[in-house]
């Protein structure tokens, strides 16, 4: 696959590696903010390759495990009703709400599809005019432009029985939360490079002059983070504090400008609860007013959100970068893929799962 | 989080750009995406795709930036003496 | 089968040549006897089954290996097969990785009211053609209808009986370090060739599963002499989980290299899509052997013979290492471990 299979030449991997390795004088602390990129990082074994004076920190990139249980639970609920289709990413089917997922509520009768596009969710719809289909429109900026356009066409269309049960988040906003925390020992950031496609990076202009921390938009492959973690770490060193944009193949500095024009109707922003972190002011999106009547929050009743339950889970403190899945006394004993205690062990981009899928072996003599 | 594949347009149908879509080539599958992001697109561009729409456009000559870099470190390493040892 | 439909009582007389299957099809009377006579005998076309018994006589010269296995895909026609061609295949290489080779089989048909006869003929005429190229027979069978919504169309359970030809029992107990681990082919097809058939998810490019006959190529290694320590054919949860359950169950470690495991271009471009790891994704037609390690290139060159098996390749070998552990080497030389799937496969956004 061109545009790929070249960013993960094991070679190269290892020459970025070394330079990172010559460049560093002192411990550095790093976030990635993205799920995908902690899952290539596990993955591919990069964080094996870098010299240990560099921590690579996983942000609460995965927009499966920041969504409030409240909202699986309102899907779930939203899916038990006679003649309800719930139309879902396959990643949210197994996110926990407070009692059993959408896989559970599918397994009792409800009428719950897996889909791969927004667009699947209207042609359900279409398919389907005497029956209420719901879809759950769940992701960071990234997947704004794609769940914007399934409500902008079902406004067109005059699709009446399609409606959105919305949880989108913003992620410059939890870049902040996190470099306000007191305890803040991020010092530079990987930005997520595909929601950077969408949004650009003008935004994390003042964050990085403000918080003087070095922030470069990152891509996917091997090649591109450990770019990524190469030019922060040479910011760094030198005390400098910029944004770069490394991941310039496909990320240009004003973003997507058609998806912005659609997210800008179809979307407003609004204060969100980060499951695992709490509210955030201007942190998500929800429906514009001229799109009320898509939304599921009005046709099926607002989602209320309680106070957050404690317990064993540190999902919370794991998707702040307070610390790893393996800090965790739960994490492969009591808590494993198989009975997850939290999202980040559910979601197949939680920081926790990725860890116990991937995880390398201790370096042994060869 | 935001897993998007790169592919390579074949063709493309629709006149109103919001609703044109293409059919990419992602290395050996071919899919119908939405084009309703990158109304720019021409046939054999290679376009990022995410749950069916593309997202962006990929720029071949910056494409090329990161192999630059290593070129320049590994020609550092000869000047230095210092060869990675594969 | 249609949630949709309005709940009806099922009359017990038929109601003349329908085309559908009847609650009366599964009465043990005229129906069902017309039924089997009519659809089904004819596409096994079986002299033991011809006998109408209520069970098959059969002869066996040694030690047999026995087995049986259910079927409950959805959709129940997809390309490449359809479930009679999993049903009859997949009982047969059960039967090779005994190290038998595979003579008799058995059908059970579970069938929905309301399932055209027209699948059900279909799905039998493919039950017969792929008990035909195995060299096996179905030599006795019993069928059931049950009401509507009580089966996703139709399920099926097959049992096999084979001869043993293998010198020396073939298993995980018999796997020791050193040995090679030898894959039959590229793999992931026909799990995603279900997942891409089920979900709609709109690939132009079709993906066909990769169901077929094992048994051939697996006696070939035998009659080339090979010994052969264990066979596993990989099914749901892919090659990982055929690789974790043989390191567990042998309590040895298990190494195997990224770059050496073949994926068809469509099928890895379809996970990568989807999210998908290759190596969890389900096969029909693949099988894993374990020889030893100086005996690999003469594995090879029998299985290479045959086609289910033509691109039989070494993907890794039995190391020292913790009991059940089983690493893989990826792209940038680093080693991960490798895991079973864990509940369902489901295409991600993250």
């Amino acid at each position: 696959m061109r545009f790929r299979d070249e960013y993960r030449d094991g070679r190269a991997a290892r020459t970025l590696a070394d330079a990172i390795a010559r460049t560093v004088t002192r411990p550095w602390t790093l976030m990635e903010v993205c799920g995908g990129q902690t899952h290539a990082i596990v993955r591919f074994g990069i964080d094996r390759l870098l010299p240990p004076d560099v921590s690579l920190v996983h942000g609460p990139g995965c927009p499966v495990c920041v969504t409030p249980v409240e909202y699986v639970d309102k899907a779930i609920a939203i899916a038990g009703r006679a003649g309800v289709i719930l139309c879902s990413y396959g990643d949210m089917l197994r996110v926990p709400g407070s009692g059993g997922d959408l896989l559970a509520a599918r397994s009792r009768g409800a009428d719950v599809r897996a889909v791969y596009s927004p667009l699947d969710a209207l042609e359900v719809a279409r398919r389907n005019p005497r029956r209420e289909v719901v879809f759950f429109a769940v992701g960071f900026e990234t997947t704004a432009p794609a769940n914007a356009m399934a409500a902008y066409r079902a406004r067109q269309e005059g699709l009446g029985n399609l409606s959105l049960l919305v949880s989108h988040v913003l992620v410059p906003p939890a870049m902040r939360a996190i470099l306000d925390a007191p305890d803040n020992r991020i010092q530079g950031f990987l930005a997520a490079g595909h929601v950077c496609t969408v949004m650009g990076y003008e935004e994390y202009l003042p964050l990085a002059a403000h918080y003087r921390v070095p922030i470069v938009v990152t891509g996917f492959e091997p090649l591109d983070i450990l770019e990524g973690v190469y030019r922060c770490v040479r910011q760094l060193e030198a005390g400098r504090a910029e944004v770069e944009n490394p991941y310039s193949r496909v990320v240009r500095r004003a973003g997507n400008r058609t998806a912005l024009a659609v997210m800008g109707e179809v979307f407003r922003v609004i204060p969100r609860r980060w499951r695992g972190i709490g509210d955030i002011a201007d942190s998500g999106l929800g429906l514009a007013h001229a799109y009320a009547a898509f939304d599921a929050e009005n046709r099926f009743g607002p989602v209320a959100l309680d106070r957050e339950a404690t317990g064993e889970c540190i999902s919370g403190r794991v998707l702040k970068g307070e610390c790893k899945p393996t800090d965790c006394p739960a994490f492969g004993t009591r808590c494993t893929p198989e009975h997850p205690l939290g999202v980040t062990m559910v979601s197949a981009e939680g920081a926790c799962a990725a860890y116990y899928r991937y995880r390398s072996i201790p370096a042994r003599s060869s | 989080m935001c897993l998007a594949i790169p592919g390579r347009l074949l063709s493309m149908a629709g006149d109103d750009p919001l609703m044109r879509v293409g059919r990419v080539d992602f290395g050996g599958v071919v899919k119908q995406v939405s084009l309703a992001y990158v109304p720019e697109a021409v046939i054999g561009d290679h376009v990022l795709v995410h749950v069916g729409f593309a997202i962006g456009i990929l720029d071949a000559a910056e494409a090329g930036r990161i192999f630059d870099h290593l070129r320049e470190i590994d020609a550092l390493d000869d000047r230095e003496g210092r060869r990675e040892i594969p | 089968m249609s949630r949709d439909d309005d709940f009806r009582l099922a009359c017990p007389l038929p109601a003349g040549a329908g085309d559908t299957v009847q609650l009366a099809h599964g009465g043990g009377g005229r129906a069902m006897a017309r039924l089997i006579d009519a659809l089904i005998r004819p596409a096994f076309a079986d002299a033991e089954l011809d006998r109408r018994h209520d069970g098959a006589l059969l002869a066996l010269d040694g030690p047999a290996a026995f087995t049986t296995d259910s079927y409950v895909v959805r959709p129940l026609v997809f390309p490449g097969g359809d479930i009679g061609t999993l049903a009859v295949h997949g009982t047969v290489n059960d039967l090779a990785m005994c190290g038998a080779r595979p003579r008799y089989l058995s059908v059970g048909l579970i069938l929905e009211e309301g399932l055209p006869l027209a699948v059900l003929r279909r799905v039998v005429a493919s039950m017969g053609a792929a008990a035909t190229a195995s060299g096996v027979r179905l030599v006795t069978g019993d069928t059931k209808v049950v009401e509507r919504g009580k089966a996703d169309g139709l399920f099926i359970n097959t049992a096999g009986i084979g001869q043993v030809v293998a010198p020396a029992p073939v298993g995980p107990a018999g796997v020791e370090p050193g040995d090679a681990v030898i894959l039959s082919g590229d793999i992931g097809r026909h799990g995603m060739a279900i997942m891409a058939a089920r979900e709609g998810f709109g690939f132009e490019t079709v993906i066909e599963s990769d169901c077929a006959p094992l048994a051939e190529a697996v006696l070939a290694l035998f009659a080339a002499g090979v010994t052969v320590h264990c066979l596993r054919d990989l099914t749901r949860g892919g090659l990982a989980s055929a690789l974790v359950e043989i390191a567990e169950a042998a309590g040895r470690a298990i190494g195997i290299d990224e770059a050496a495991i073949p994926v068809a271009d469509h099928v890895l471009a379809a996970c990568e899509l989807l999210g998908l790891d290759p190596l969890q994704v389900a096969n029909e037609g693949r099988f894993v052997a374990f020889v030893p390690g100086a005996e690999a290139e003469r594995a090879l060159g029998a299985l290479r013979c045959h086609a289910p098996a033509s691109g039989a390749v070494v993907i890794g070998a039995v190391k020292e290492g913790p009991a059940g552990e089983v690493t893989c080497r990826g792209a940038l030389g680093v080693e991960r471990i490798i895991d079973m799937l864990s509940g369902e496969q489901l295409p991600r956004i993250c």
